[in-house]
This record gives C-alpha cells, sequence and structure tokens, in this order.
C-alpha cells in the first residue's frame, strides 16, 4: 500500500490556494501549501498556482529561492502541474508590464489579448469559457481524459501563452476572436489557464485525473 | 461568437441566516445559507455571492466559517463583501475560502484602497459595489451601507474612477429596484456597461426570469446576481426544510407564503430561457 502522493502547492505570496488544497484532498492527494525550496523538490508532485502580476510572481519566486527548486522539479520527471498564471510562468517570458523572463520550462511567449480592429474588448476575461480539442491529438491519455470537446471552465486573465511546440498544446479557447492555448502538457507538465478548481465538477474531474497520473507515477518510482 | 453570460445566486447573510430583503431593508429570514449554496452549485449556478448585510465585526467569523464550509463543497469562485475595509479583512476572507471581496463603503472613503487592494490581491480578486439611487432629475447617485448613505458621488464617474483604479468587476445594484421583484433598472445598468471595459454584475429588481433575460439583452449585463428568484423556488421545492436559527424574523418562513410579486425559477429554467434568446451560458 503506498500512502497518499504528497503535493506541493507552491506559496509565493496571494491567491486563492484554499481551494487547490481542498480539490487535492477530494481527489486523494495530500497536499501541502509551502514556500520550501527543500519541500519542494522533495515533493511526489508540484502545483504552481498564482494570480496577479507575471513580473511581481518571479521575483518573489527568486527571493524564496524557489525558481532553482521548481526547475529541479520539473527536471525530475515527477508531475507538475502550472494553474493560471502558473501556467504563463512555465514560459520563456511574458510582455507584462514591460517584458520579464519566466522559467523558460515551455518554450513560447506570454502575450496580452489585443484589440481586434476596432472592437474593444473586455479585458480580463473573466468567466466561463469552453476549451476545445487541438488537431494535434485526444485527450484520453491527459487530465482532460473524460471531458466533453466544448465543455465550460472559468477563467481568470488578461495574458495568455503561445507554446512555441504545436505539440505542447492540449487544448484551445475562444475568447473575443482569439483563438488561443488554455492547455499544456507535455512530458510531465500540465498546465491551464483556467482554474479547474473553480471550474464546477469537471473541473474537479481534471483534479481526479492528474491525481491519477500522480499516483501512478508514485509507484512507478517505487 | 457571444461571451458566455453568468448567473450568480446573491446570498445575504445575517448571522448564521440567509436573509432577503426589500430595498435591503425589513429582512425576513430564509433559511441556513449553505443548504442554498449546495443546492445552487448543484443546479449549474456560475459562481456565488455572499454578502453581509449587517458586516458587524463580531459577527465576522460566523461569516467566515459559512464561507469555508460552502468553499468545502462548491467548486465555483464564491466572492464575499460586506464590511470589508482594509487589507487585512480581504486577507482574511480569502484565506476562508473566498475567491473575491466586493468593497463599497471601504472604497467609497478612501478610493486609493482600491488601488492597494489591486495591487496586492490582483484586480480579479477585487469587486466594487455600487449601490445606486435614481435623483428626480434622472442621474444617479451612489450610497453606501445598504443605500442608507448619501454620499453625493455620481454612478458614471464613479464606474470609471473604480476601473482606473484597478477593480476587476463592478456588482451595480439598483436600490429603487432591490428586492421590489419589478425588473432590473435597464437604463442604469446599460449606461455603466457600456461605459467601463471591466465585467458589471446587474443585481437588484430580478422578479421573473424575463427580467434576467432583458437586463443582460437590453441591458448589456456581463453577469446576473439573482436573490429572491432562485431563493423562493428553492423553498417552493422543499428545500430549506432545515429549520433557520432562531434569530431575527422567522415568521416569513412559518407562514409558507411566497412573495406575491415574484415568480421564482430555477437555474435550469432561468439558463433554458437566456439559450433560447441565444444567450450563451454554461450548461
Amino acid at each position: 500500500m503506498i500512502e497518499n502522493p504528497k503535493v506541493a502547492i507552491v506559496d509565493f505570496g496571494l491567491g486563492n490556494l484554499f481551494s487547490i488544497k481542498l480539490a487535492c484532498e477530494a481527489s486523494g492527494l495530500t497536499p501541502k501549501i509551502t514556500s520550501d525550496p527543500y519541500e519542494t523538490t522533495g515533493a511526489d508532485a508540484l502545483i504552481l498556482p498564482g494570480v496577479g502580476a507575471f513580473g511581481d510572481a518571479m521575483e518573489s519566486l527568486e527571493r524564496l529561492g524557489l525558481i532553482s527548486a521548481i526547475m529541479e522539479f520539473a527536471a525530475s520527471g515527477k508531475p507538475l502541474l502550472g494553474i493560471c498564471l502558473g501556467m504563463q510562468l512555465l514560459m520563456s517570458e511574458s510582455e507584462e508590464f514591460g517584458s520579464h523572463k519566466g522559467l523558460g520550462i515551455i518554450s513560447g511567449p506570454v502575450v496580452r489579448f489585443r484589440d481586434i480592429g476596432n472592437k474593444k474588448i473586455k479585458v480580463p476575461q473573466v468567466g466561463w469559457n469552453r476549451i476545445f480539442k487541438t488537431d494535434s491529438g485526444g485527450w484520453d491519455s491527459s487530465s482532460l481524459k473524460g471531458i466533453g470537446d466544448g465543455t465550460y471552465m472559468y477563467f481568470v486573465h488578461s495574458y495568455y501563452a503561445v507554446p512555441s511546440l504545436s505539440e505542447a498544446v492540449l487544448c484551445e479557447t475562444d475568447y473575443e476572436g482569439h483563438r488561443y492555448c488554455s492547455g499544456i502538457s507535455w512530458r510531465n507538465i500540465s498546465a491551464f489557464q483556467f482554474h479547474p478548481e473553480k471550474s464546477s465538477k469537471m473541473g474537479v474531474m481534471i483534479y481526479r485525473n492528474w491525481a491519477e497520473t500522480v499516483i501512478n507515477n508514485k509507484r512507478s518510482m517505487v | 461568437m457571444s461571451k458566455t453570460v453568468r448567473i450568480i445566486p446573491r446570498l445575504d447573510i445575517k448571522g448564521p441566516n440567509l436573509v432577503k430583503g426589500i430595498h435591503l431593508e425589513g429582512l425576513r429570514v430564509l433559511g441556513r445559507p449553505e443548504s442554498f449554496a449546495r443546492h445552487y452549485y448543484e443546479s449549474g449556478a456560475d459562481e456565488l455571492m455572499y454578502m453581509d448585510v449587517v458586516a458587524s465585526l463580531y459577527e465576522r467569523n460566523s461569516l467566515k466559517e459559512i464561507i469555508s464550509r460552502t468553499a468545502r463543497e462548491a467548486f465555483i469562485p464564491l466572492s464575499v463583501g460586506g464590511g470589508i475595509r482594509t487589507l487585512e479583512d480581504i486577507k482574511e476572507v480569502l484565506r476562508a475560502g473566498a475567491d473575491k471581496v466586493s468593497l463599497n463603503t471601504g472604497a467609497i472613503r478612501n478610493p486609493i484602497f482600491i488601488k492597494e487592494a489591486s495591487r496586492k490581491f490582483g484586480s480579479s480578486t477585487i469587486v466594487v459595489s455600487i449601490e445606486a439611487i435614481r435623483q428626480p432629475d434622472g442621474s444617479y447617485l451612489a450610497y453606501t451601507d445598504n443605500g442608507r448613505e448619501y454620499c453625493g458621488i455620481e454612478v458614471l464617474g464613479w464606474a470609471k474612477k473604480v476601473e482606473e483604479l484597478g477593480a476587476g468587476e463592478i456588482v451595480l445594484t439598483s436600490i429603487d429596484k432591490e428586492g421590489t421583484g419589478t425588473g432590473f433598472d435597464i437604463g442604469l445598468t446599460r449606461m455603466v456597461s457600456e461605459a467601463v471595459s471591466i465585467p458589471v454584475i446587474a443585481c437588484g429588481g430580478a422578479g421573473k426570469p424575463d427580467d434576467i433575460a432583458r437586463v443582460i439583452l437590453e441591458g448589456k449585463a456581463d453577469a446576473v446576481a439573482v436573490a429572491s428568484v432562485l431563493h423562493y423556488d428553492f423553498i417552493k421545492n422543499g428545500g430549506a426544510a432545515e429549520s433557520a436559527q432562531e434569530e431575527g424574523n422567522t415568521e416569513f418562513l412559518k407562514s409558507n407564503k411566497s412573495f406575491s410579486k415574484i415568480k421564482s425559477a430555477g437555474l435550469r429554467e432561468i439558463k433554458g430561457l437566456l439559450r433560447s434568446n441565444e444567450l450563451e451560458c454554461r450548461v
């Protein structure tokens, strides 16, 4: 019997980590909110959450000594989940308030929603929107297993990631004429621009799927 | 493709109870807020809005317990308002499990508070609640303390200012319409929604599902907060069977009457109507 896998929820400032913790618990994981680099690298799985500004977040990670810890964790092959700003932080760079370097675990920039022609669009996008399959592959071997094409998820953001590798794009979303990447699956990395922990039952299902990956990964490492 | 509109059950809290008033006064006790919240989550609410109508410091713990219990079982966004005046207040309700806070009195008295709060917690966490009262000359002024305190601030200018200061959303309540069941103030909603680029949540006045469709179609609301229409539907279907805590005016609940002006409906019925009007919403 393997004990419940330990998940480190990286705490580098503010945001509702409580609901991420509850979603982990509802999925059979043992979460711990931490800003300790050692606890981060030692966990069975890692969640990089985040709301707020990209530059501030990178600064906090740096100050807490978490950048190398997250890089090391990503290279270990253990499951890493990025949520919202946490997904954006995985990218190479962001144009939010000037240009900032990201973790560079996934190659590609983070850009802002722009007005298309004369149409003024509401930014941030706040609310429910749909996720769609891409040409490059299905969802069966990902955290989106069992989720229907076009399912609604809860989004709050002004910026989005543009992965250089199209194979890394797991799902896409349309917002006011922009078709953008709303989910990434690449090796041991999963990331979502929306908040699965705020996306009702289908969102909790994503946590359950990811928890299964975490449990299987821990078994294979024993 | 049009944007997805949100239907947000609004739960007014007093002590341990869910209450509902007319013009935000004359409170009636309806039941345990958690039972209502659970039911709305199960039937497809897009978000939940808790409003502490008394907002007294000594009842703060009871509100925090309600938030935590709700967050444990409802995995949708939860906003909390009422009596939030300091960054520390915000931190406390977020830590209890809220995703957003709505500010009113604290923001009007000290507009810089919006800036500080949105910088610290992110714009998407900060909602500014604007309580509007129509003046005899047709203009609208913003009030505080559930429409009781006059502050002489004009609504449209204030809405633009809160956006500029970093608010992520506006909850726009028509105090004239609140609790009356006579429909939303369409003109007010449209005026504000067209002037700002942040989402506007229309609040106050829903008496039937059709009112909700109209404030989206004609008032350009991005989201709609609904109280009585949903609460009375839940009560009518026996959902509030667990008795409310004996505090406050429970006569209404015991009398087993419903408020005559309200045509109650559930979330599924409301969303069905929105879809038949070609409005996109989550099913």
